[in-house]
């Protein structure tokens, strides 16, 4: 079955510069390796090609059970220069929230 | 020597509200109050102001969150640490002195200056961001070193009531009353990086008492027009728990402190700051009961020899133009609104930003949803080298009114100038900073 990241994970938005930071922490810490599993930063990539033009480093925080993605040229030129409504990119954390998985059989 | 502190944030930027402040520094039972109001470009913002009146420079709501608090904060014997000194600590602390003789209260308030490193850096230095010259970008404007917790533990060792500093990093206002009360070693990176972990849950306010967290249906948090803002019960061996004043609204659990821990962090192994390199993921979190968040672990290994500098400098004119559509065909007719200006203004202006507000204006798409919605609101944004200039894209927009498409209404236009930022470093040895005391 085929669900939004939404469903089953929450997420913050942050900036630095031209950098995103993004979140992805699943309501119940069970779900925490399927996320690894299933949101790699190849299709993080892909299902942001409008917003993130560099690459993408996922970190894995077993500790707190959530995964933090670092998004390069991601907030057009940066947060002081953007033409952007939204220059920080704030909004950004229910772009990745939007992404579909493969969830349960 | 205590064995325990109460740290508690009673702003989270230059523009929070003023009220959770006064209750946390009225019922929150605090050693210390914070007020972290200076974002990145503030600062460039308030060198302008101080350009122009060298009275001023300081965050433009000092009187009225300093009028409000100050009677509070001498009754509960409360301290304040603030950067609301912004590029001016000094004219600041002089106006919290008017303040407090007015008010009759006797009060003694310390400046710390030497973040400004302005006549330190080179035009020719290169920006972090750019790799380019730091006059590549523009008339530079202001540049501020991230100061540490050495330029603010001297002032806490006077009998200051009120601390204002200019530019330091958002962490070390938590961590320096940390290492005062309990004299934690400077050599100590484990418990400097606790502080600091703890400092960074607590630097956004609102932002760990479910704040910026709240989803009606999905994160359900109530009491919002009320929300309170956090405090930190910090122990000697650097665990914290954090919490608020019991009647506020908000929420702090697991999931409001996971998306503070990770919010603004670029590598969790290791977040810079100018006393540690911090690293998030030894950091335990436990719920210990409503709205009670345990912190433990965090560890930290030695800090930059550098510090950062943030610098401001003229970057353009923002003219922005907006119009709306509603009703059949909206998107229709705010397409071809957009493609009548684009073909106007692209000779003159190639980089023209056009969005579509209440479809892909924020996301630059819409992902799987294709319903068209009913009402469309079409912004027109673009650059100028001048004030005059940029006021081009609003006209335009506005004289979409009689020239058409059909039924656009609403129309705003604004013109801002525009300051960006960009970092480079300077060595510890070039910035020297200093504390001054002054008695209402």
């Amino acid at each position: 079955m085929k669900i939004k990241l939404y469903d089953i994970a929450h997420s913050r938005a942050g900036d630095k510069g031209n950098t995103l930071t993004l979140s992805l922490i699943p309501y119940k810490e069970e779900d925490y390796l399927l996320l690894c599993k299933e949101v790699t930063p190849k299709k993080v990539k892909k299902h942001l090609k409008e917003i993130s033009m560099g690459n993408i480093v996922r970190y894995e925080l077993p500790n707190i059970s959530s995964l933090l993605f670092v998004c390069r040229h991601a907030l057009a030129g940066g947060v002081t220069t953007s033409l952007s409504l939204d220059t920080h990119g704030k909004s950004l954390s229910y772009a990745l929230l939007e992404m579909e998985i493969e969830y349960g059989n | 020597m205590k064995e325990k502190i109460r740290i508690g944030c009673g702003a989270g930027f230059s523009g929070d509200r003023l009220e959770p402040a006064i209750i946390l520094a009225e019922k929150g039972e605090l050693d210390y109050l914070v007020l972290e109001c200076l974002a990145e470009r503030t600062i460039a913002l308030a060198q302008k102001r101080k350009l122009q009146n060298p009275d001023k420079g300081y965050d433009i709501l000092l009187e009225r969150r300093i009028l409000s608090l100050l009677p509070t904060l001498k009754k509960n014997k409360v301290r304040l640490i603030t950067n609301m000194g912004a590029a001016n600590p000094i004219a600041a602390a002089n106006k919290v002195i008017e303040i407090a003789k007015q008010l009759d209260l006797e009060i003694s308030v310390a400046a710390v200056t030497g973040d400004d490193v302005f006549d330190r850096i080179y035009p020719h230095q290169k920006a972090m961001e750019t790799n380019e010259a730091l006059s590549a970008s523009g008339k530079l404007i202001s540049a501020n070193a991230y100061l540490g917790i050495e330029a603010i533990l001297p002032a806490l060792q006077t009998n200051a009531d009120i601390i204002i500093t200019g530019r330091v990093a958002d962490p070390s206002l938590f961590l320096a009353p940390m290492v005062h009360e309990f004299s934690w070693s400077p050599k100590d990176h484990d418990l400097l990086g606790k502080g600091t972990v703890i400092g960074h849950l607590l630097e956004c306010a609102g932002q760990i008492t479910g704040g910026y967290f709240a989803d009606p249906g999905k994160k359900d948090v109530a009491g919002m027009d009320r929300l309170g803002h956090p405090f930190a019960d910090v122990l000697r061996d650097g665990s914290a728990t954090i919490s608020k004043v019991e009647g506020t609204g908000g929420l702090i659990n697991l999931q409001t402190a996971k998306e503070q821990l990770l919010y603004e962090v670029v590598d969790p192994y290791e977040y810079y700051t100018p006393d540690v390199i911090a690293n998030f993921t030894t950091v335990h979190l436990k719920e210990k009961g409503k709205d009670l968040v345990v912190v433990t672990g965090g560890s930290g290994k030695q800090r930059p020899s550098t510090y950062k500098v943030s610098v401001g400098y003229h970057a353009f004119y923002l003219g922005e133009g907006e119009i709306s559509y509603a009703g059949s065909n909206a998107m229709g007719r705010a397409k071809l609104a957009a493609s009548i200006i684009k073909d106007r203004l692209k000779n003159s202006f190639p980089g023209l930003q056009i969005d579509f507000v209440g479809s892909t204006s924020v996301h630059h798409t819409s992902f799987k949803h294709s319903a068209e919605p009913y009402e469309i609101r079409l912004r027109v944004a673009g650059k100028a080298d001048s004030f005059e200039k940029a006021t081009i894209f609003g006209e335009e927009v506005e004289a979409l009114y009689t020239n058409g498409p059909a039924a656009g209404g609403g129309v705003r236009k604004h013109v801002n100038e525009v300051i960006g930022i960009v970092s480079t470093l300077i060595e510890k040895e070039k910035v020297r900073s200093s504390v001054t005391l002054y008695h209402s």
